[in-house]
């Protein structure tokens, strides 16, 4: 991290494109004013010096307890029922029964 | 509409509850029913139920009562009403997570802690308000509009599990579920004058759970009394083969714990949730129950929590890296809300995330993207992860020294609806006694403490290491002893 560098409205606008977020004229500026201002307080975590501090991604590191290479601590892998593929598909905006319907993808 | 209020409901714990069906004093039919009266009757100006389930929990209380009477074995939990926060699903229920792109969606399956519940013979009343996708300290984040403070009118019940902790204040149902990542139960049940209890990560599943942050996520109860909230704790926890991240971890009686004497356990004071912005009458109310701990035989001593002002940075970033990720399965392809006006397939994506999603998580999409995006993931996220790995170990030292932490749930008692809602900033502020524990994967529960002089609801926050629930509910139980003493 960079002593606070500001985040541009290009910058905003990118990662709302990343994001799959529309942004309206309005709402860039202000998230814009938004994002640094919370960034310039996270800044505070470079007063530590994490040099050999290793990354805690999940709560069972900490605890010593490491996933099973072998995977015996998941479950079984057995073929049991699942949802109810018409209750499933009923929720979809737009549905033929089978598959789910989306506006055309390729352009001709 | 007198009789529809039944404010005797405003107190019934779950064992009078329960007692009451099993006896046939009461019938689980005659008590849901009577849930339904005041929450048509009271409801309306709390705005704490987005949805009610009344078929399936009557049918529920139709079962019950046949059991009853025919004297058979009954579930620790039969016939008592619950309430359900909006961000678990509930098959017959919407399940909205106070979000408009979720408005008409109906899941079509339990979320393993609602199956347990009604396993245990719960009667589930309906869906509960919440901040959108949990993300919110007022509950003021809701789609569906903010949840009144029953105990402190004009004021937030505060969030995200508002309404979970407003329904259980003010007698809508007897327990409630809520959910936590940075502070989610035991911030409104503090602020509402409840028990909140934020169980370990890993001990109640979360299949079912509309994902906020993965590795911060729990799922635990809200409830009137400590006993209450062990008895409910006991029913939710353990393994699920749905949820990987569920633990084998034994469960042991919480409610036989949760009596057992404190005397001798070791207490420690973290000396930095006690700084500056501490509300004077919220530090007199833990001083108070650290009195009431010593006159228990505990010890008492000052211990320190070095990194704990790290702990809201740290954990904005890993909560919006997270959640950036985890709500992109909002698309409008599969479930909820699909912009009507979009001609590709790019297009409909952003259209209906911008029509379906509310101002805070479009913050908090964005900040959680730019943190995890090429060229700022190491000074960022990593950055994060690396703290919290010194947040996990302050307590980890510390849990070598003592058998449980007291200190504030929050700096200061509920606020006014409004008075934050333009900051982001001094509302993620909120958080700063709530967030370590959630980064660290321990234990915390909320007890109510008495009032301020305003009336304002007090609560003191407990914390235990990984698994100790049941020493947490110790102490828990015996500063709510000694409130009523």
């Amino acid at each position: 991290m960079n002593a606070v560098e500001k985040v541009t409205l290009e910058q905003v606008q990118d990662v709302a494109t990343l994001a799959n977020l529309e942004l309206s004229p309005e709402e860039l500026p202000r998230l814009a004013n938004d994002l640094n201002a919370i960034l310039g307080y996270v800044e505070q975590l470079n007063e530590l010096d994490t040099t050999y501090v290793l990354p805690m991604a999940q709560v069972s590191e900490v605890l010593g307890i490491q996933p099973s290479l072998a995977g015996e601590s998941l479950r079984a892998d057995q073929v049991r029922p699942s949802l109810d593929r018409g209750a499933v598909m009923a929720e979809a905006p737009e549905t033929d029964g089978r598959f789910f319907k989306v506006p055309k993808v390729i352009e001709r | 509409m007198a009789d529809a209020v039944h404010p005797e409901l405003e107190t019934m714990t779950l064992d009078a509850a329960r007692s009451a069906v099993q006896e046939g004093r009461l019938t689980a039919f005659a008590l849901a029913e009577q849930h339904y009266g005041r929450i048509g009757a009271v409801d309306p100006g709390v705005n704490s139920y987005l949805a009610l389930s009344r078929e399936r929990a009557l049918e529920q209380a139709e079962k019950i009562d046949a059991a009853a009477k025919a004297g058979g074995p009954l579930g620790p939990l039969a016939g008592v009403p619950l309430g359900i926060k909006d961000v678990l699903v509930m098959r017959g229920a919407p399940a909205t997570a106070g979000s408009r792109i979720l408005k008409d969606y109906h899941p079509p399956y339990d979320a393993t802690a609602v199956a347990k519940l009604e396993a245990a013979g719960a009667v589930l009343l309906g869906k509960l308000n919440c901040d959108e996708f949990a993300m919110g300290s007022s509950n003021e984040n809701s789609a569906y509009g903010p949840v009144q403070n029953p105990r402190a009118p004009g004021h937030v019940p505060g969030g995200s599990s508002g309404g979970s902790a407003a329904a259980v204040a003010a007698g809508l149902c007897i327990g409630s579920l809520g959910t936590d990542t940075g502070g989610s139960i035991r911030q409104p049940a503090a602020f509402c004058g409840v028990v909140g209890v934020l169980p370990t990560y890993g001990r109640v599943s979360r299949y079912g759970l509309i994902a906020f942050a993965s590795s911060l996520d729990r799922v635990g109860p809200l409830a009137r009394s400590v006993k209450d909230a062990a008895t409910l704790l006991e029913v939710l926890a353990g393994p699920d083969p749905m949820d990987a991240t569920s633990s084998a971890q034994p469960v042991p009686s919480y409610n036989v714990e949760a009596a057992k004497p404190v005397s001798g356990l070791k207490i420690g004071v973290p000396e930095e949730y006690f700084g500056e912005g501490l509300d004077p009458e919220l530090r007199q109310a833990v001083e108070k129950a650290l009195d009431d701990l010593r006159a228990g035989g505990c010890t008492v001593e000052k211990i320190s929590l070095p990194h704990t002002r790290y702990a809201v940075p740290t954990y904005y970033l890993i909560a919006t890296a997270e959640a950036s990720s985890n709500l992109s399965r909002f698309d409008g392809v599969r479930f909820g809300l699909r912009s009507a006006e979009s001609n590709t397939l790019a297009a409909m994506f952003r259209n209906s995330r911008d029509e379906g999603f509310g101002a805070e998580v479009k913050r908090r999409i964005l900040l959680g993207t730019y943190a995890l995006s090429a060229g700022y993931y190491d000074a960022y996220y990593r950055k994060a992860q690396q703290v919290r790995a010194l947040l996990a170990h302050d307590f980890l030292n510390a849990f070598a020294k003592v058998d449980a932490i007291v200190c504030p749930v929050t700096p200061s008692p509920a606020f006014k609806l409004g008075e934050k809602t333009d900051d982001p900033l001094q509302m993620y502020l909120e958080d700063i006694y709530s967030v370590a524990a959630s980064l660290a994967g321990i234990c915390g529960m909320s007890v109510p403490c008495g009032t301020t002089a305003a009336g304002l609801p007090v609560g003191v926050q407990v914390l235990a290491k990984h698994f100790e629930e049941a020493k947490m509910l110790r102490v828990g139980a015996a500063i709510e002893a000694a409130q009523a003493g």
